[in-house]
């Protein structure tokens, strides 16, 4: 760990931050906001991995099985940068003042740092972040991947997160396709998984 | 059962190494051991070779050890191609702080070109 690894000269952004509300191509409100803490909203993000496809995993995440997913995200969550999509349920008829009104969630992506000791972490900017994305099946190409990425660097650049890494499976088009989108550009050897990475403004 | 471990020199190369030695003691396979030739791992060649010398005198395993040069993925099928082996063993990827598996280009090597039988130990 800690390797370094290449980035590209030219930052990319300005990227939006969270909290948005954005409609995606089905028509369905989504809303975009970054918890402080992932605990927060551990439940409905355990529960959204839950149901993802198993088809659709990458490299053995996330993996399948409540508690395993639980477990995964909470060796991850202390120190990790997420952002988070609702589906706002339709109309606002019943303004029932539940506490579910947020909707379910249906996607999440999160930047876990590179580094040994993470909670003695001074400046985001010296460290190397790691990226991954995952939109529910039901959600998928609606635009909803690509608004969500771009919040999740925004929010990453509010925070003062410059260098962001990641690897894909190299047959995952739609995901490489997402990524080049937003100024990924391909770096290090490519072998089963491409190593891409982006840097921040 | 003829077993070649190929092993580079990172922390995965000695848990694979640990479980080849164990299953070597259960089963009574043959065990040959390639240390490569790997500059930017955390092990010289030198070190690694030591270190399997000391696990396999640990565990009373009797096992030929050899040394690889070159291009570690095409050393080590070389040699693969050249012995008696049923099987070629490596490391299976190690994993990215988010919890990914990766498989570097070692061991995409192996996978496409071995002639036998390719275990990846997690
Ligand atoms: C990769 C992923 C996050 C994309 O999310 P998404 O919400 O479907 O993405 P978008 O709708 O914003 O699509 C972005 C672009 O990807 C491409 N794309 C999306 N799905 C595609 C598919 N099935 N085949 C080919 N291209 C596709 C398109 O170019 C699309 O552009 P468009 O908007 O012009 O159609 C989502 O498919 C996913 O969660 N996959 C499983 C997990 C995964 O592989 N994550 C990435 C590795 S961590």
């Amino acid at each position: 760990m800690g390797r370094a690894r290449l980035y590209p000269d030219e930052p990319s952004g300005p990227f939006p931050s969270p909290p948005s509300t954005i409609e995606d191509r089905e028509g369905r409100d989504i809303e975009i906001r970054a918890p402080g803490e992932l605990t927060t909203d551990l439940d409905a993000v355990v529960e959204m991995y839950d149901q993802f496809d198993p088809t659709d995993r990458a490299q053995g995440i996330p993996p399948t099985g409540e508690d395993r997913i639980r477990n995964w995200l909470e060796t991850i969550a202390d120190e990790s940068v997420n952002v988070i999509a609702h589906h706002k349920p339709d109309g606002d008829i019943d303004v029932d003042s539940s506490a579910d009104s947020d909707g379910e969630v249906i996607a999440h992506a999160m930047l876990v740092p590179d580094a040994d000791d993470p909670a003695a972490i001074e400046d985001n900017g010296d460290i190397e972040w790691e990226l991954a994305i995952f939109v529910l099946q039901d959600y998928q190409q609606a635009g909803i991947g690509t608004h969500l990425l771009k919040h999740l660097l925004g929010h990453a650049s509010d925070v003062g997160i410059e260098r962001v890494w990641l690897t894909v499976e190299r047959w995952n088009n739609p995901a490489i396709a997402l990524y080049e989108r937003v100024g990924f550009e391909a770096s290090g050897t490519e072998s089963f998984e491409q190593e891409m990475s982006i840097r921040l403004e | 059962m003829n077993v070649l471990v190929g092993l580079g020199g990172s922390d995965e190369s000695i848990k694979t190494l640990r479980q080849t030695i164990d299953r070597t003691q259960d089963v009574g396979d043959d065990l040959t051991i390639a240390v490569l030739e790997k500059p930017e791992s955390k092990r010289s060649q030198d070190e690694m070779y030591e270190e399997a010398t000391d696990l396999l005198s640990e565990a009373g395993v009797d096992a030929d050890l050899v040394r690889l040069e070159g291009d570690p993925g095409s050393a080590l099928v070389d040699h693969a191609e050249q012995g008696e082996f049923d099987q070629l063993v490596i490391g299976g990827g190690t994993l990215s702080p988010m919890g990914k598996i990766q498989l570097g280009p070692i061991t995409e090597f192996v996978l496409l070109n071995a002639p036998t039988t390719v275990k990846l130990v997690r």
